[in-house]
């Protein structure tokens, strides 16, 4: 088998290759959610910085103060409850408006011919690199009483008097299928893109209908293309923050924007870490679907 | 296949949903009128006045220099991972290395921002370093999630390679060090500039992480945006804006067509060498020298 030989090859810097992103992305991204379950145990206080030590040692005892306060706030309080239906609900609906959008778009994509495919993968790839605050930016000039969308319908008569669009979750809805969208078609496409034609012509043969082969076949075969894309907008989409802010309003509830409201605003690290920790016990499922799913790509196995 | 479907239709007006905003925030960049929905005629006159605001100068200027120290040190550490998840088929703790390779990609921002925060505090008061947090904190949570890009993007390529070049240099007796610097670098040259440059896009744009993150009087272009953005559509923020997308958009082209022209020419040079075989393999090697040109 190569890539054994190749491996037995590696010598003691074998180690080291291994070890220096390891030990970087130990120490940077798994450590510090250790740090956030021990923070969700202690309570706000006026110091620098601003929550207590949950353990102590004095006099040859070692006390450990878990404080289950902020849970028991967060489970008694209607409004977190409501951000977190409201952070799913948005973030189940947004993913599927993405998935009825992006699949047609991979699908022309990957259907068309060799030239075009690299010209519209570079369209779609361009947005996802631009700051996804001046894209929703963008939208706040079109959506407002007084902006273009406003200005367009009342000039042609549709309307009367302005709609409000903006601050309301329509214009959240519009913000995240539109910034999202580009991270659902990239994975359809690089599935659809790999399919076998000769599976649908065959189908075709035997008399199938074009929407009998395309249900039958090409959904199923794009099965790890749906979820690695449904997973990319769904996961992100339940913590945003950026898009909540700037297009909700006020009965736009959101966890991500609750938790830097208590962060930012109201300085309780405590409870911010708490409904942290929750979010991401509603998230490990999907994001181990996802890591699996990713893991075969990444590896190459289908 | 050919007709213009239901699937064409679609794509088009996707394409129009996501460049449409942006089009019509460049155009309204150019507006000469205050009142930001009323158009005034053109005019470049918020773009000249960005020049004399130090504040947001200042503010440019540290961001492009987090996103540089970004761009290569999370290109060097995503194309050591991508090499080890690539190459290295079995080791203790493969599967939590995959997993942490990942994750980055999809986990939401506050938790990785308030996360990385609380691990600089905790650091702070443990060992007294990071004694403050700024350009250098913001640097280290940057590169963790865009290495998480270019370990996607990098690893693609190195799984496309052909490892027999690999295994015929390191059979000639070449150090494996040697063989990667020499012969596997080269060889994803292209990708690791695609994620270079994505790295110091991504690093550009991100407001969450740096809020979290950063410390008094390290304020980086997004975090002055947003900010300014809070209060409503301006003229000065649709100028700055459109000076983003344009310069990010022509990064991306540049990568783009920078990774497009490499592909081409390897291609190009395999279907050579392959001529070259197949004549050789003929018996009329002797032609070969004029056929492959």
């Amino acid at each position: 088998m190569s890539l054994s030989k190749l491996s037995r090859l590696l010598p003691r810097g074998r180690h080291a290759v291994i070890g220096v992103p390891f030990v970087w992305l130990f120490l940077f991204f798994l450590l510090p959610f250790f740090i956030v379950l021990k923070i969700s145990f202690a309570m706000a206080d006026v110091a620098i910085p601003p929550y207590t030590e949950i353990y102590s040692y004095v006099d040859q005892q070692l006390q450990v103060v878990l404080n289950l306060g902020n849970y028991l706030m967060l489970s008694e309080d209607e409004l977190y409850l409501a951000a977190y239906l409201g952070s799913l609900k948005t973030a189940f609906f947004s993913t599927l408006l993405c998935l009825l959008i992006g699949y047609p778009m991979a699908y022309a994509i990957a259907r068309s011919s060799k030239e075009m495919q690299t010209v519209y993968l570079l369209l779609i790839m361009m947005p996802t690199w631009t700051a996804i605050l001046i894209r929703v930016y963008a939208w706040m000039g079109i959506l407002s009483s007084n902006g273009l969308l406003n200005n367009l319908l009342m000039g042609i008569g549709l309307i009367d008097e302005p709609l409000q669009i903006l601050n309301t979750n329509v214009a959240v809805y519009i913000g995240v299928v539109y910034s999202y969208l580009p991270f659902m078609v990239l994975p359809l496409y690089a599935n659809l893109v790999k399919h076998d034609m000769s599976l649908l012509e065959a189908a075709s043969d035997l008399g199938s209908s074009n929407f009998n082969s395309f249900w039958k076949i090409t959904v199923p075969l794009s099965k790890n293309g749906i979820i690695a894309g449904c997973m990319l907008v769904f996961i992100p989409v339940v913590g945003e923050f950026v898009i909540p802010e700037l297009l909700g309003g006020p009965q736009t509830l959101m966890i991500g924007k609750v938790l830097w409201q208590e962060f930012f605003n109201n300085r309780d690290w405590p409870v911010a870490s708490a409904l942290a920790v929750i979010m991401l016990a509603i998230l490990i499922v999907p994001i181990i679907l996802f890591n699996r799913n990713q893991a075969k790509e990444l590896e190459g196995r289908t | 296949m050919k007709r213009f479907g239901f699937s064409n239709l679609m794509l088009w007006a996707g394409l129009l949903f996501i460049y449409l905003p942006m089009v019509i925030l460049v155009i309204y960049s150019f507006n000469g009128s205050r009142l930001v929905t009323v158009w005034g005629g053109w005019s470049v006159k918020w773009y000249v006045g960005l020049l004399d605001n130090s504040q947001l100068m200042s503010a440019v200027a540290r961001s492009l220099e987090i996103a540089f120290y970004t761009a290569i040190a999370a290109t060097a550490l995503g194309t050591l991972a991508a090499f080890v998840l690539t190459r290295v088929p079995r080791f203790r703790g493969r599967t939590l290395f995959g997993g942490l390779v990942t994750a980055p990609l999809v986990m939401p921002e506050v938790i990785t921002g308030l996360s990385l925060l609380l691990l600089f505090v905790a650091m702070a008061q443990l060992i007294g370093w990071p004694a403050q947090r700024g350009i250098l904190t913001i640097w280290i949570a940057h590169t963790t999630f865009c290495s998480a890009y270019v370990a996607v993007v990098v690893s693609a390529r190195l799984r496309e390679l052909d490892l027999s070049i690999e295994e015929a240099a390191m059979d000639l007796g070449a150090k494996p060090w040697k063989v990667f610097i020499l012969i596997t670098i080269p060889m994803i040259a292209p990708s690791l500039a695609a994620g270079a440059m994505m790295s110091f896009a991504l690093s550009l744009d991100d407001l969450v992480l740096a809020s979290f993150v950063s410390g008094p009087g390290s304020t980086t272009l997004p975090m002055e945006i947003f900010s300014a953005v809070r209060l409503g559509v301006k003229p000065e923020i649709n100028a700055v804006a459109s000076l983003i997308l344009l310069v990010v958009s022509f990064a991306t082209f540049l990568a783009w067509y920078f990774t497009r022209r490499a592909e081409e020419r390897r291609k190009r040079a395999m279907q050579q060498a392959m001529e070259v075989m197949a004549e050789e393999a003929a018996g009329s090697s002797w032609k070969s020298g004029t056929q492959a040109a």
